[in-house]
Protein backbone atom coordinates (compact mmCIF):
# COMPACT_ATOMS: atom_id res chain seq x y z
CA UNK A 1 0.00 0.00 0.00
CA UNK A 2 1.04 3.60 -0.48
CA UNK A 3 0.42 5.91 2.46
CA UNK A 4 0.54 9.69 2.50
CA UNK A 5 1.81 11.26 5.73
CA UNK A 6 1.25 15.00 6.01
CA UNK A 7 3.12 15.39 9.29
CA UNK A 8 6.58 15.55 7.74
CA UNK A 9 9.27 12.95 7.95
CA UNK A 10 9.84 11.22 11.25
CA UNK A 11 11.89 8.17 11.93
CA UNK A 12 9.25 6.40 13.98
CA UNK A 13 6.44 6.78 11.44
CA UNK A 14 8.71 5.77 8.59
CA UNK A 15 9.92 2.73 10.51
CA UNK A 16 6.38 1.75 11.44
CA UNK A 17 4.82 2.13 8.01
CA UNK A 18 7.69 0.68 6.00
CA UNK A 19 8.05 -2.07 8.61
CA UNK A 20 4.55 -3.19 7.65
CA UNK A 21 5.74 -3.47 4.07
CA UNK A 22 4.05 -0.30 2.84
CA UNK A 23 5.41 2.66 0.94
CA UNK A 24 5.25 6.09 2.49
CA UNK A 25 5.04 9.52 0.93
CA UNK A 26 6.16 12.17 3.36
CA UNK A 27 5.03 15.78 3.13
CA UNK A 28 5.39 18.53 5.73
CA UNK A 29 1.98 20.12 5.26
CA UNK A 30 2.27 22.47 8.24
CA UNK A 31 5.62 23.81 7.12
CA UNK A 32 4.18 24.54 3.68
CA UNK A 33 1.21 26.26 5.29
CA UNK A 34 3.50 28.51 7.25
CA UNK A 35 5.67 29.23 4.23
CA UNK A 36 2.73 30.02 1.95
CA UNK A 37 0.43 31.85 4.33
CA UNK A 38 2.54 32.87 7.31
CA UNK A 39 3.32 36.50 8.00
CA UNK A 40 0.29 38.69 8.54
CA UNK A 41 -3.20 37.33 8.84
CA UNK A 42 -2.89 33.59 8.46
CA UNK A 43 -6.59 33.13 7.72
CA UNK A 44 -6.83 36.07 5.33
CA UNK A 45 -3.74 34.98 3.40
CA UNK A 46 -5.39 31.68 2.63
CA UNK A 47 -8.20 33.48 0.81
CA UNK A 48 -5.77 34.66 -1.88
CA UNK A 49 -6.52 32.33 -4.81
CA UNK A 50 -3.03 32.58 -6.28
CA UNK A 51 -1.37 31.63 -2.99
CA UNK A 52 -3.91 28.90 -2.44
CA UNK A 53 -3.27 27.37 -5.84
CA UNK A 54 0.49 27.50 -5.32
CA UNK A 55 0.03 25.80 -1.96
CA UNK A 56 -2.08 23.02 -3.45
CA UNK A 57 0.42 22.49 -6.25
CA UNK A 58 3.24 22.26 -3.74
CA UNK A 59 1.56 19.87 -1.34
CA UNK A 60 -1.21 17.83 -2.94
CA UNK A 61 -0.35 17.48 -6.59
CA UNK A 62 -0.82 13.75 -7.13
CA UNK A 63 -2.53 11.58 -9.71
CA UNK A 64 -6.06 10.38 -9.01
CA UNK A 65 -6.25 7.27 -6.86
CA UNK A 66 -2.54 7.36 -6.08
CA UNK A 67 -2.81 6.52 -2.37
CA UNK A 68 -4.28 3.73 -0.29
CA UNK A 69 -4.30 5.77 2.88
CA UNK A 70 -3.67 9.27 4.19
CA UNK A 71 -2.48 10.43 7.61
CA UNK A 72 -3.86 13.95 7.73
CA UNK A 73 -3.62 14.35 11.52
CA UNK A 74 -4.96 17.72 12.74
CA UNK A 75 -3.96 19.70 9.64
CA UNK A 76 -7.49 20.43 8.44
CA UNK A 77 -8.16 22.63 11.46
CA UNK A 78 -5.56 25.10 10.21
CA UNK A 79 -7.33 25.77 6.93
CA UNK A 80 -9.81 28.52 6.23
CA UNK A 81 -13.21 27.54 4.80
CA UNK A 82 -12.35 28.06 1.12
CA UNK A 83 -9.01 26.32 1.17
CA UNK A 84 -10.38 23.53 3.33
CA UNK A 85 -12.94 22.55 0.71
CA UNK A 86 -10.30 22.44 -2.01
CA UNK A 87 -7.91 20.40 0.15
CA UNK A 88 -10.59 17.85 1.02
CA UNK A 89 -11.57 17.60 -2.66
CA UNK A 90 -7.94 16.92 -3.55
CA UNK A 91 -7.65 14.29 -0.85
CA UNK A 92 -10.80 12.65 -2.16
CA UNK A 93 -9.37 12.58 -5.66
CA UNK A 94 -5.98 11.19 -4.80
CA UNK A 95 -7.26 8.37 -2.61
CA UNK A 96 -8.38 5.26 -4.39
CA UNK A 97 -11.88 3.93 -3.64
CA UNK A 98 -11.84 2.01 -0.37
CA UNK A 99 -8.83 3.90 0.96
CA UNK A 100 -8.82 5.31 4.50
CA UNK A 101 -7.99 8.74 5.85
CA UNK A 102 -7.13 9.51 9.46
CA UNK A 103 -7.76 13.01 10.80
CA UNK A 104 -7.77 14.49 14.30
CA UNK A 105 -10.04 17.29 15.48
CA UNK A 106 -9.97 19.16 18.76
CA UNK A 107 -13.19 19.81 20.62
CA UNK A 108 -14.44 23.37 20.31
CA UNK A 109 -15.07 23.81 24.00
CA UNK A 110 -11.42 24.02 25.01
CA UNK A 111 -10.67 27.21 26.87
CA UNK A 112 -7.28 27.73 25.33
CA UNK A 113 -6.63 27.11 21.66
CA UNK A 114 -4.48 24.03 21.24
CA UNK A 115 -1.02 24.43 19.77
CA UNK A 116 -0.13 22.79 16.52
CA UNK A 117 1.25 19.33 16.94
CA UNK A 118 3.71 17.16 15.16
CA UNK A 119 2.22 13.68 15.08
CA UNK A 120 4.05 10.44 14.64
CA UNK A 121 3.22 6.80 15.04
CA UNK A 122 5.13 5.32 17.91
CA UNK A 123 3.74 1.81 17.73
CA UNK A 124 0.47 0.04 16.98
CA UNK A 125 -1.25 1.63 19.96
CA UNK A 126 0.54 4.93 20.41
CA UNK A 127 0.64 8.25 18.59
CA UNK A 128 3.24 10.69 19.79
CA UNK A 129 2.11 14.33 19.62
CA UNK A 130 4.79 16.96 20.09
CA UNK A 131 3.89 20.67 20.11
CA UNK A 132 5.42 22.59 17.23
CA UNK A 133 5.11 26.09 15.85
CA UNK A 134 2.92 28.93 16.97
CA UNK A 135 -0.05 28.38 14.69
CA UNK A 136 -3.48 27.89 16.17
CA UNK A 137 -6.47 26.25 14.55
CA UNK A 138 -8.68 28.45 12.42
CA UNK A 139 -11.77 26.30 12.59
CA UNK A 140 -13.31 23.84 15.00
CA UNK A 141 -15.75 21.17 13.90
CA UNK A 142 -18.62 19.36 15.49
CA UNK A 143 -19.75 15.98 14.25
CA UNK A 144 -22.29 17.49 11.92
CA UNK A 145 -19.65 19.76 10.35
CA UNK A 146 -17.41 16.80 9.86
CA UNK A 147 -20.08 14.74 8.19
CA UNK A 148 -20.71 17.62 5.83
CA UNK A 149 -17.01 18.11 5.21
CA UNK A 150 -16.55 14.49 4.19
CA UNK A 151 -19.90 14.07 2.46
CA UNK A 152 -18.29 12.89 -0.77
CA UNK A 153 -16.57 10.03 1.02
CA UNK A 154 -18.15 6.65 1.61
CA UNK A 155 -18.24 6.71 5.41
CA UNK A 156 -17.09 8.72 8.43
CA UNK A 157 -16.45 7.24 11.87
CA UNK A 158 -15.74 9.23 15.03
CA UNK A 159 -13.78 8.04 18.03
CA UNK A 160 -13.59 10.17 21.14
CA UNK A 161 -10.18 10.11 22.73
CA UNK A 162 -8.39 11.81 25.60
CA UNK A 163 -7.61 15.54 25.68
CA UNK A 164 -10.86 16.54 23.97
CA UNK A 165 -9.60 15.09 20.73
CA UNK A 166 -11.62 13.19 18.16
CA UNK A 167 -10.14 10.66 15.82
CA UNK A 168 -11.98 10.53 12.56
CA UNK A 169 -11.54 7.67 10.13
CA UNK A 170 -12.93 8.38 6.71
CA UNK A 171 -13.39 5.77 4.02
CA UNK A 172 -13.15 6.86 0.40
CA UNK B 1 66.80 15.57 -16.76
CA UNK B 2 67.87 12.64 -14.61
CA UNK B 3 69.13 15.08 -11.97
CA UNK B 4 65.70 16.65 -11.54
CA UNK B 5 64.03 13.26 -11.16
CA UNK B 6 66.51 12.30 -8.56
CA UNK B 7 65.78 15.46 -6.58
CA UNK B 8 62.06 14.75 -6.62
CA UNK B 9 62.67 11.30 -5.26
CA UNK B 10 64.92 12.59 -2.55
CA UNK B 11 62.54 15.28 -1.29
CA UNK B 12 59.24 13.56 -1.65
CA UNK B 13 57.92 13.13 1.91
CA UNK B 14 56.66 9.74 2.84
CA UNK B 15 53.25 9.36 4.45
CA UNK B 16 53.48 8.80 8.17
CA UNK B 17 52.42 5.41 9.34
CA UNK B 18 52.08 3.96 5.87
CA UNK B 19 54.55 1.62 4.21
CA UNK B 20 56.88 3.53 1.88
CA UNK B 21 55.55 3.38 -1.65
CA UNK B 22 57.68 2.31 -4.53
CA UNK B 23 59.56 5.23 -6.11
CA UNK B 24 58.04 4.53 -9.48
CA UNK B 25 54.57 5.06 -8.03
CA UNK B 26 55.50 8.45 -6.65
CA UNK B 27 56.96 9.52 -9.90
CA UNK B 28 53.80 8.53 -11.74
CA UNK B 29 51.52 10.42 -9.40
CA UNK B 30 53.56 13.59 -9.59
CA UNK B 31 52.05 14.95 -6.38
CA UNK B 32 53.33 18.42 -5.45
CA UNK B 33 55.28 18.25 -2.24
CA UNK B 34 53.35 21.03 -0.56
CA UNK B 35 50.01 19.22 -0.69
CA UNK B 36 51.02 16.16 1.28
CA UNK B 37 51.29 17.61 4.78
CA UNK B 38 47.97 19.48 4.49
CA UNK B 39 45.92 16.52 3.34
CA UNK B 40 43.45 15.67 6.05
CA UNK B 41 44.01 12.18 7.38
CA UNK B 42 40.32 11.25 7.20
CA UNK B 43 40.24 11.85 3.47
CA UNK B 44 42.30 8.73 2.99
CA UNK B 45 40.55 5.58 4.03
CA UNK B 46 42.60 2.48 4.41
CA UNK B 47 40.58 0.50 1.94
CA UNK B 48 39.98 3.19 -0.64
CA UNK B 49 40.13 6.86 -1.41
CA UNK B 50 37.78 9.73 -0.85
CA UNK B 51 37.28 12.69 -3.14
CA UNK B 52 35.97 16.10 -2.15
CA UNK B 53 34.20 18.73 -4.19
CA UNK B 54 34.78 21.90 -2.24
CA UNK B 55 32.18 24.50 -1.45
CA UNK B 56 33.31 26.86 -4.20
CA UNK B 57 32.95 24.21 -6.89
CA UNK B 58 29.97 24.27 -9.24
CA UNK B 59 29.65 21.24 -11.46
CA UNK B 60 27.11 20.42 -14.15
CA UNK B 61 27.17 16.96 -15.67
CA UNK B 62 27.65 13.36 -14.73
CA UNK B 63 29.77 12.15 -11.85
CA UNK B 64 30.83 8.51 -11.77
CA UNK B 65 33.11 7.72 -8.90
CA UNK B 66 34.86 4.57 -7.74
CA UNK B 67 35.69 6.06 -4.39
CA UNK B 68 33.81 7.78 -1.59
CA UNK B 69 32.84 11.32 -2.45
CA UNK B 70 31.97 14.39 -0.42
CA UNK B 71 30.12 17.18 -2.20
CA UNK B 72 30.21 20.51 -0.44
CA UNK B 73 29.65 22.59 -3.56
CA UNK B 74 26.88 22.64 -6.15
CA UNK B 75 26.24 19.77 -8.50
CA UNK B 76 23.60 19.43 -11.18
CA UNK B 77 23.26 16.28 -13.25
CA UNK B 78 23.69 12.70 -12.10
CA UNK B 79 25.89 11.13 -9.44
CA UNK B 80 26.82 7.46 -9.40
CA UNK B 81 28.99 5.85 -6.76
CA UNK B 82 27.62 2.37 -6.88
CA UNK B 83 29.87 0.75 -4.29
CA UNK B 84 30.75 3.83 -2.28
CA UNK B 85 29.50 6.47 0.07
CA UNK B 86 28.32 9.91 -0.96
CA UNK B 87 28.26 12.69 1.59
CA UNK B 88 26.44 15.94 0.86
CA UNK B 89 28.25 18.40 3.10
CA UNK B 90 26.62 21.31 4.95
CA UNK B 91 27.22 23.65 2.01
CA UNK B 92 26.39 21.05 -0.59
CA UNK B 93 23.52 21.63 -3.02
CA UNK B 94 22.88 18.72 -5.29
CA UNK B 95 20.25 18.69 -7.98
CA UNK B 96 20.72 15.23 -9.35
CA UNK B 97 19.59 11.66 -9.32
CA UNK B 98 21.93 9.72 -7.10
CA UNK B 99 22.97 6.08 -6.99
CA UNK B 100 25.32 4.96 -4.27
CA UNK B 101 25.91 2.38 -1.59
CA UNK B 102 25.50 4.83 1.25
CA UNK B 103 24.34 8.43 1.45
CA UNK B 104 24.82 10.98 4.20
CA UNK B 105 22.90 14.23 3.70
CA UNK B 106 23.79 17.31 5.71
CA UNK B 107 23.12 19.85 2.97
CA UNK B 108 20.47 19.93 0.27
CA UNK B 109 19.59 17.40 -2.37
CA UNK B 110 16.85 17.46 -4.94
CA UNK B 111 16.42 14.35 -7.01
CA UNK B 112 15.63 10.68 -6.83
CA UNK B 113 17.97 8.64 -4.71
CA UNK B 114 18.72 4.94 -5.00
CA UNK B 115 20.91 3.60 -2.22
CA UNK B 116 21.76 -0.04 -1.73
CA UNK B 117 22.64 0.19 1.94
CA UNK B 118 21.71 3.19 4.07
CA UNK B 119 20.58 6.80 3.88
CA UNK B 120 21.40 9.07 6.78
CA UNK B 121 19.50 12.39 6.68
CA UNK B 122 20.85 14.77 9.28
CA UNK B 123 19.02 17.48 11.18
CA UNK B 124 19.91 20.40 8.90
CA UNK B 125 19.40 18.42 5.73
CA UNK B 126 16.80 18.94 3.06
CA UNK B 127 15.94 16.13 0.68
CA UNK B 128 13.25 16.47 -1.97
CA UNK B 129 12.80 13.40 -4.12
CA UNK B 130 11.93 9.74 -4.01
CA UNK B 131 14.23 7.44 -2.14
CA UNK B 132 14.74 3.74 -2.56
CA UNK B 133 16.97 2.15 0.03
CA UNK B 134 17.45 -0.74 2.41
CA UNK B 135 17.63 1.48 5.51
CA UNK B 136 16.94 5.10 6.31
CA UNK B 137 17.77 7.22 9.34
CA UNK B 138 16.14 10.65 9.60
CA UNK B 139 17.03 13.01 12.40
CA UNK B 140 14.36 15.24 13.88
CA UNK B 141 14.38 18.59 12.11
CA UNK B 142 15.40 17.21 8.76
CA UNK B 143 13.15 18.09 5.85
CA UNK B 144 12.11 15.32 3.55
CA UNK B 145 9.48 15.36 0.86
CA UNK B 146 8.96 12.34 -1.30
CA UNK B 147 8.38 8.63 -1.47
CA UNK B 148 10.20 6.22 0.76
CA UNK B 149 10.52 2.74 -0.63
CA UNK B 150 12.35 0.33 1.61
CA UNK B 151 13.92 -2.47 -0.38
CA UNK B 152 14.34 -5.55 1.73
CA UNK B 153 17.73 -7.13 1.50
CA UNK B 154 17.30 -10.84 0.93
CA UNK B 155 20.69 -11.80 2.28
CA UNK B 156 20.47 -12.15 6.06
CA UNK B 157 22.56 -9.56 7.78
CA UNK B 158 24.52 -10.42 10.92
CA UNK B 159 22.29 -9.79 13.89
CA UNK B 160 25.05 -8.38 16.07
CA UNK B 161 25.89 -5.24 14.13
CA UNK B 162 23.74 -3.32 11.67
CA UNK B 163 26.77 -1.83 10.01
CA UNK B 164 28.80 -4.97 9.68
CA UNK B 165 30.28 -5.11 6.20
CA UNK B 166 29.09 -7.76 3.84
CA UNK B 167 31.51 -10.68 3.52
CA UNK B 168 32.47 -9.71 0.01
CA UNK B 169 33.47 -6.24 1.17
CA UNK B 170 35.36 -7.41 4.22
CA UNK B 171 38.78 -7.14 2.70
CA UNK B 172 41.67 -6.81 5.17
CA UNK B 173 42.05 -3.15 4.27
CA UNK B 174 38.42 -2.24 5.08
CA UNK B 175 38.38 0.63 7.61
CA UNK B 176 36.89 0.05 11.01
CA UNK B 177 33.29 1.19 11.01
CA UNK B 178 31.91 3.44 13.69
CA UNK B 179 29.21 1.92 15.82
CA UNK B 180 25.72 2.45 14.52
CA UNK B 181 24.33 5.81 15.54
CA UNK B 182 21.14 5.47 17.53
CA UNK B 183 18.05 6.35 15.60
CA UNK B 184 17.14 9.96 16.42
CA UNK B 185 14.09 11.31 18.07
CA UNK B 186 11.35 9.01 19.19
CA UNK B 187 12.70 5.93 17.52
CA UNK B 188 14.98 4.93 20.35
CA UNK B 189 13.22 3.29 23.24
CA UNK B 190 14.58 5.71 25.84
CA UNK B 191 13.73 8.80 23.79
CA UNK B 192 10.32 7.41 23.08
CA UNK B 193 9.69 6.87 26.76
CA UNK B 194 10.86 10.39 27.60
CA UNK B 195 8.78 11.95 24.84
CA UNK B 196 5.78 9.87 25.68
CA UNK B 197 5.62 11.37 29.14
CA UNK B 198 4.04 14.56 27.89
CA UNK B 199 2.74 13.91 24.42
CA UNK B 200 1.67 10.30 24.35
CA UNK B 201 -1.93 9.50 24.03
Amino acid sequence: MKILDLAGASQSTISFVTGQGHRLYSEDFMLQLEECFGGGDFNENQADPVNAEAFLQATLDFPAGDFDGALVWDMLEYLGPRLLGRVVARLHAMLRPGASLLALFHAEERKQPPPSFSCRIQDRRTILMTPRGALHPIQFFNNRNLEKLFQDFHSVKFFLTRDALREVIVKR
Amino acid sequence: MWNRNRKEEDFTPKPVGAPPPAPSVLAKEGIPMSTLPSRPPESHHEGGRSAVLGKSVILKGQIISREDLTIDGEVEGTVELKEHRLTIGPNGKVKANVKARELVVIGTIQGDVEITDKIDIRREAKLVGDIKTARVVIEDGAYFKGNIDIVRQDAARPATSTLAPAPAAAAPSTPAQKPAAPAPGGSSPSAAAAGAADGKR
